[in-house]
């Protein structure tokens, strides 16, 4: 089935990017310029307080026609919708994780001598994203869900296919679906495993 | 920055080189409150020095400030002939930056009341971490030394275990073993006991008096415990409200001086215990 590698390849992409999005927007949240944390919570809260459906649309549709720019297709357009969203809420995460690090541990690297990165690197951030681990899982199922909506923007997904299919005999809708269904949660089990490893994984270790 | 070592702050230390450490009319506040008023305070190199006083006297701002974790409000604190908080840029003293405090702070240990161990990593690991990536020791020797230091604070069979799994002792036991591996030449001790249970108490305190007896590290200890500052200590400095109330070897300021104050505090203190 193509829908498959379409949903597929538009999950990826968004992980990949989302991410990476959630990193860059938490650490700049965290920054000591004014300018850039002020930005980026701009960027978070525009993002957060706002449907995912209306930004696809809006990197989709409008932003070419206002604009002019073009993201170039719409499995792009997809793939930035759902990766600004969500890395929008999971910079939160990022950015709660690393400042919930304990006092302490920033004292005692400064007293080892540590330089602020390397700090960052072998005591807080190690620390931290075992914190994020748990609820980066949850929004990788999240994120699958979402990855529905781009059949809304013409992209051949699990979802658009089940539709086409149904199109063509309506009585085979439930059937249809129902395929549909499965498809998504087949899809989903190695997430949820992934979700189960990476809570286990933050548990080891960190308790004090 | 290349090297910006000036003549005049490098002065104050040339005509004192037996003072490791050396506080000069050291002030801090917090907001309006006057914490320090005035520290005057000068360590010789392997010296042991107790620091008491009563609650909220400004002990820990004391040596939080010599382990760069507080910023002085004003006056000057020379480690090594070097000035901590300041620099010199372009003929002139500004305040010094990331890399000036990492320079002049390598000298300088510090073990915590509450331990701080980085819980994601072995007992082993926490100590090797700094020598390795701070003073860029090659692996394997830092792992010989950590492994030789945990044996001597009594943690030889404990090398792969987590934070988490040791009691309180002997976490503080691993504190300390982490700060000895830098080879400090000042080590600071911030109560070190009184977040353990009492029976915990004995085998860290023998874990300093082996370091104190061993001589050449220089040490502050702010403590409670009297008999034990009277016993390790070469010096005794009494703080109280926001300045050095009194100071001599233990049995001048523990058990002969008319200090009134001091006199308070130490029978507070006898009736507590
Ligand atoms: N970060 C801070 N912000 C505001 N006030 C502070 C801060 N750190 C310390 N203080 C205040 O400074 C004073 C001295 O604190 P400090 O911890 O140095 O005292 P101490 O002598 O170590 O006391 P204790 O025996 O209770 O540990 C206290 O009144 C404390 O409330
Ligand atoms: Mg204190």
């Amino acid at each position: 089935m193509k829908g498959v590698e379409i949903t597929l390849k538009v999950l990826f992409a968004s992980i990949l990017l989302g991410y990476s999005m959630a990193f860059i927007a938490g650490f700049c949240r965290l920054s000591n310029n004014i300018i850039l944390r002020s930005f980026t919570g701009f960027y978070v809260e525009v993002f957060r307080g706002t449907s995912l459906i209306v930004q696809l649309f809006w990197l989709y549709y409008a932003l070419p026609m206002l604009f002019g720019w073009d993201i170039g297709s719409n499995f792009w357009a997809g793939v930035l919708a759902i990766s600004l969203n969500y890395g929008a809420y999971m910079s939160e995460i990022v950015r709660g994780s690393i400042q919930s690090v304990a006092k302490g541990q920033y004292e005692a690297s400064t007293a080892l001598n540590m330089s602020r990165f390397q700090r960052m690197r072998l005591i807080i951030l190690p620390q931290a994203v075992r914190m994020m681990l748990p609820e980066f899982g949850n929004y990788l199922i999240l994120m699958l869900k979402s990855t529905s909506l781009v059949s809304l923007i013409g992209m051949a997904d699990i979802l658009y296919q089940g539709d086409l299919l149904k199109d063509a005999n309506l009585s085979l809708a439930p059937t249809v679906y129902f395929l549909v269904l499965v498809f998504y949660f087949i899809i989903a089990l190695p997430l949820i495993w992934l979700t189960k490893k990476m809570e286990g994984m933050s548990k080891k270790g960190v308790a004090s | 920055m290349p090297e910006v070592k000036s003549e005049s702050l490098q002065e104050t230390s040339t005509n004192n080189e037996d003072v490791i450490v050396s506080y000069k009319d050291v002030k801090k506040s917090f907001g309006d409150v006057h914490v320090l008023k005035g520290i005057n305070l000068d360590i010789k190199p392997a010296e042991k020095v107790a620091l008491i006083g009563p609650s909220g006297s400004g002990k820990t701002t004391i040596i939080r400030m010599l382990m760069t974790l507080e910023e002085p409000s004003a006056g000057e604190i020379i480690v090594d002939g070097k000035n901590l908080w300041h620099m010199e840029k372009n003929g002139k003293k500004v305040p010094a930056n990331e890399k000036h405090l990492r320079e002049v702070r390598g000298d300088i240990g510090m073990v915590f009341q509450h331990f701080n161990l980085f819980p994601h990593m072995t007992i082993l690991e926490n100590c090797m971490t700094a020598p390795i990536h701070v003073q860029k020791e090659d692996k394997e020797s830092a792992r010989k030394r950590s492994i030789e230091m945990l044996e001597k604070v009594g943690l030889g069979d404990k090398l792969e275990n987590y934070p988490s799994q040791l009691s309180g002792g002997q976490k503080q036991r691993v504190a300390m073993a982490r700060a000895l591996v830098m080879r400090p030449k000042v080590m600071l001790f911030d109560e070190v006991t009184s977040a353990l249970d009492p029976e915990l108490v004995g085998e860290v305190l023998e874990v300093i008096r082996d370091l104190a007896e061993e001589g050449e590290m220089a040490m502050i200890l702010v403590t409670h415990e009297m008999d034990f500052a009277l016993d390790v200590a070469d010096r005794v400095i009494f703080l109280d409200e926001g300045v050095i109330a009194e100071e001599g070897t233990p049995s001048e300021v523990l058990e002969h001086s008319d200090n009134e104050r001091l006199q308070q505090f130490l029978h507070r203190f006898r009736s507590s215990n």
